[in-house]
């Protein structure tokens, strides 16, 4: 049985994953739970936004999830090309489909608070635009993954193409900062940062964005676990055609 | 139970089903891929336990 | 290397190479859009800027299956690797000659096109000038993304999809450049953060360029 080609590490994520996968998902699904019952039910309606100041605590908690997800990608892609950490770059590969989604859930969350309060569905503001361009982005890299057979080759490709594609969305986020400024001076559609939110906002704000975070993390070592079991297979159908 | 949703109702019950169902079939999605994925490679590891005997 | 060059150019010119396919399109955008749009000389002169920069970089993206796939096909491609030239300097070479052959003429033909679409006067310097600054980046950023795609079967349509993503900088701040050279305001700040782009492009993406192609050839 000469199958334990690079086994150690792979192995252990595994045994560990055993136990801390359920512990993780339980806490995910209790958090959110928690934290959207309390958002929906007990929260107050705003005096000026009404009721749908509720989507905050959707659209805050994905939004960030959507850039956070990117950042963790970026790094597991430089652990890959440096450590050849197999694990990283299979971490990497499952985190891609959350992370779309969550850019998903952001932008349909921002949309159908935009039509009440803007009074568009859509508004080409700088934030806005960022988040379509990392729509596009996250997109791309799952399409570079889905397109190569070879898993080390999609490894490594993926792999540049993340870090390459990290400057360039830092990049286009200041583009279209300084794009749409050119056109309207000033006339910033997006919440703005500085004002003050009562607790009783923050306080199930801040569980969902617990809640959305083991989400996440729930289902990235669940992914991960499947990748790496592909991955397996993939070299034991291969071995068993070449004996 | 229903909290009073205002004149918004539509848009905040819409932007709670459509976040809460991507995440569902996300999570449907990876479970059920998952699950394909262990079948088979348990179906190969036995099948090649059985041939080296 | 400037055999490689003259190599590159002969084979763009010749039958097959998609030589004038760029060009060509280009036209037909700047006939198509008016005829979508409607003949109004207000309405053109408005997005003109725009349109002209889109086209550019759909033009470009056009020939850039090309700059490795032959190569790759019949093998010259693992000899060049295995020469005694970098494959940066190569690739860089790859990027240059596209250019030449895609780039260069769509910064001559701009002009004309800007007539049909009814740029105004005072935009045309900036329109050459942005796209002379901005479309080497066009090819190098191309380069790279022909890199990570060379040995893909039907690349053709992924490649699209990772390189129009990081053409959205330089197309923001070249369209920005002609559409405020139309309107007679300054031009600096975007021509600077447009030659930036590429300065920057064009001295650090062959290495990642290069950093793909080994992956794909080994």
């Amino acid at each position: 049985m000469a199958s334990f080609w690079e086994y150690a590490n792979p192995l252990k994520f595994m045994r560990t994953t055993d136990w801390l996968l359920p512990i993780v998902t339980w806490a995910a699904v209790i958090v959110t739970t928690v934290g959207l019952v309390w958002g929906f039910f007990f929260t107050s309606d705003d005096f000026r936004q009404g009721s749908t100041v509720k989507i905050i605590f959707l659209h805050v908690p994905s939004a960030m999830m959507a850039i956070n997800i990117w950042v963790m990608m970026l790094v597991a892609s430089l652990v890959w090309l440096i450590r050849r950490h197999h694990v990283s770059a299979l971490a990497a590969k499952a985190a891609a489909p959350i992370g779309l989604t969550m850019t998903l859930i952001g932008l349909i969350t921002g949309a159908v608070w935009g039509q009440p309060m803007w009074g568009t569905w859509w508004a080409w503001d700088p934030r806005l635009t960022s988040f379509l361009i990392l729509f596009l982005f996250y997109l791309g890299y799952i399409a570079l993954w889905a397109a190569i057979d070879d898993p080390d080759t999609g490894a490594d490709l993926t792999a540049v193409l993340c870090l390459v594609g990290s400057v360039f969305a830092v990049l286009s986020r200041y583009a279209a900062i300084f794009w749409n400024q050119g056109l309207h001076q000033g006339a910033s559609l997006s919440l703005a940062p500085g004002t003050r939110m009562d607790w009783a906002y923050k306080a199930p704000l801040y569980t969902c964005m617990v809640g959305f975070g083991l989400v996440f993390v729930a289902l990235l070592l669940a992914g991960t676990r499947t990748e790496i079991r592909a991955r397996r297979m993939k070299a034991l159908v291969t071995r068993e055609r070449m004996a | 139970m229903m909290p009073d949703l205002g004149s918004y109702a539509l848009e905040v019950s819409l932007a709670y089903v459509a976040s809460l169902g991507l995440i569902g079939l996300l999570a449907l999605w990876y479970w059920l891929r998952g699950r394909v994925v262990r079948r088979q490679l348990e179906e190969i590891e036995t099948r090649r336990g059985e041939a080296n005997g | 290397m400037i055999s490689l060059l003259t190599r590159d150019l002969r084979l763009a010119l010749r039958a097959g190479g998609g030589f004038g396919l760029g060009l060509a399109f280009y036209l037909i955008l700047a006939v198509l859009v008016p005829l979508g749009v409607g003949p109004a000389p207000a309405t053109l002169a408005l997005i003109a800027p725009g349109i002209l920069w889109v086209g550019a970089l759909l033009a470009c993206l056009l020939s850039l299956d090309r700059i490795f796939a032959l190569d790759f096909e019949d093998g010259s491609l693992d000899l060049l690797a295995t020469a005694p030239v970098p494959l940066e300097a190569v690739v860089s070479i790859k990027a240059l000659a596209h250019w030449l052959t895609t780039g260069l003429p769509l910064v001559l033909i701009s002009p004309v096109m800007g007539l049909l679409l009814f740029l105004p006067s005072e935009a045309y310097l900036w329109l050459i000038l942005s796209l002379t600054l901005g479309t080497p980046a066009l090819s190098v950023i191309g380069t790279f993304g022909a890199a990570l795609t060379v040995g893909l079967k039907r690349g053709g349509l992924l490649l699209s999809l990772l390189v129009l993503p990081l053409y959205i900088p330089t197309l923001i701040f070249g369209a920005e450049v002609v559409s405020r050279g139309a309107q007679g305001l300054s031009v600096s700040t975007p021509l600077a953060l447009l030659a930036g782009i590429t300065a920057g492009a064009v001295a650090l993406l062959p290495f990642a360029s290069a950093l793909v192609l080994r992956i794909n050839l080994r």
